[in-house]
C-alpha cells in the first residue's frame, strides 16, 4: 500500500469557500470604464499616458493609462468619468488618426496584493515579476495559465491588478485564489 | 524557458510567441502573370534550412506586434530579433550544410 503522504490531496472542484490567506488575497475590483485607445504615431504627446514607455502605466485615482505596445494604449477610470476621458482624448489627440473602442464589458479586473502577490501569479505567469525585471509602473499583457491577462502593477507596493476577458474570469479567479492558498 | 528578445518590450517567455514561417518572402508583384507552378513556388515552397533561417514572429500574448527573427534551426537558438522592414545583421545564407 501506497505511504499516505504520497496521496495528492483532493480538493472539490469549486472549493469550499473562496479563501486566501494574509500572505495572498484576491479580490474581485469595482466595475470601471476601460477604453482601447489605438494611435499610429503618438510622438510628441504626453497627455494621458501617451508619453509613456512600452510596457510602462501612471495612475492617478482611478484613472489609469497603461501602454501595451508601440501604437496601443489601455486606459481606466470611474463608472462615471466615460464622458470626461472621451472628451480629454478628443482634445489630446486633434485630427490625429485614432480610434477608441470602449471595452469596459469586456474587462473584468482582479486585485491581488499581500506580500506573497507575486508568488501566486508566478503560479500561472512566465514573467519575471522581480523588483527589477517589473517595478513599480509596470504593465503588460501576458498570460495566467492558459489565459490572456493585461498586469499592472502601479505602485511599488506588492498589488498587482489583473484584467482579463468577461469570459476567462472565472477560470482566472479560480486560478488566482487557489494559487494564493497555496502561494 | 526559451526566451524570446521582442524589438519592443525585450526579453519575454516563449509561450506569448506564435511563429509565422519564413520571413523575406517577397509577393510576386503581379500574380496573374506567373503559371501554376510559379505560383505554387510562392505559396507553398520554403527554404527549410539546417542552420540560420530568417522567421517571422508576432508577440501574440504581449504587444501584439509582428517582427522579425534570425533562429538556428538546429540549435533552437535566436541569433537576433529585428523589427518588420529590416535586414537581419547576420547573413542567413551562411548556413550549415
Ligand atoms: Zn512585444
Amino acid at each position: 500500500m501506497l505511504d499516505r503522504s504520497l496521496f495528492a490531496r483532493r480538493d472539490r472542484p469549486l472549493g469550499a469557500a473562496p479563501t486566501s490567506n494574509d500572505r495572498a488575497r484576491v479580490s474581485p475590483a469595482p466595475a470601471g470604464v476601460r477604453l482601447s485607445l489605438r494611435v499610429r504615431g503618438a510622438e510628441g504627446l504626453s497627455r494621458l499616458g501617451l508619453g509613456l514607455a512600452i510596457n510602462r502605466m501612471s495612475a492617478e485615482g482611478e484613472r489609469f493609462s497603461a501602454r501595451l505596445g508601440p501604437n496601443e494604449w489601455l486606459l481606466g477610470a470611474g463608472e462615471a468619468d466615460l464622458e470626461a476621458l472621451e472628451a480629454e482624448i478628443e482634445a489630446a489627440l486633434g485630427d490625429r488618426f485614432h480610434s477608441v473602442v470602449d471595452v469596459s464589458h469586456r474587462n473584468v479586473g482582479l486585485e491581488i496584493s499581500g506580500p506573497d502577490a507575486a508568488a501566486a501569479l508566478n503560479a500561472g505567469c512566465p514573467l519575471d515579476l522581480g523588483d527589477a525585471a517589473f517595478p513599480a509602473g509596470s504593465a503588460t499583457r501576458t498570460l495566467l495559465g492558459k489565459a490572456e491577462i493585461v498586469l499592472l502593477r502601479p505602485t511599488a507596493e506588492p498589488l498587482y491588478r489583473v484584467e482579463c476577458w468577461r469570459s476567462f474570469a472565472p477560470y482566472v479567479h479560480a486560478f488566482l485564489v487557489e494559487a494564493a492558498r497555496t502561494a | 524557458m526559451l526566451l524570446i528578445d521582442c524589438p519592443f518590450c525585450g526579453t519575454r517567455p516563449e509561450t506569448e510567441f506564435r511563429c509565422g514561417g519564413e520571413a523575406h518572402i517577397a509577393r510576386p508583384a503581379d500574380p496573374s502573370a506567373l503559371d501554376d507552378g510559379a505560383w505554387a513556388e510562392h505559396l507553398f515552397v520554403r527554404s527549410n534550412p539546417r542552420g540560420l533561417h530568417a522567421e517571422r514572429w508576432v508577440h501574440a500574448h504581449g504587444c501584439g506586434r509582428w517582427f522579425n527573427a534570425v533562429r538556428d534551426t538546429f540549435t533552437d537558438r535566436f541569433v537576433e530579433t529585428y523589427k518588420a522592414g529590416e535586414q537581419p545583421s547576420h547573413p542567413i545564407d551562411d548556413a550549415r550544410a
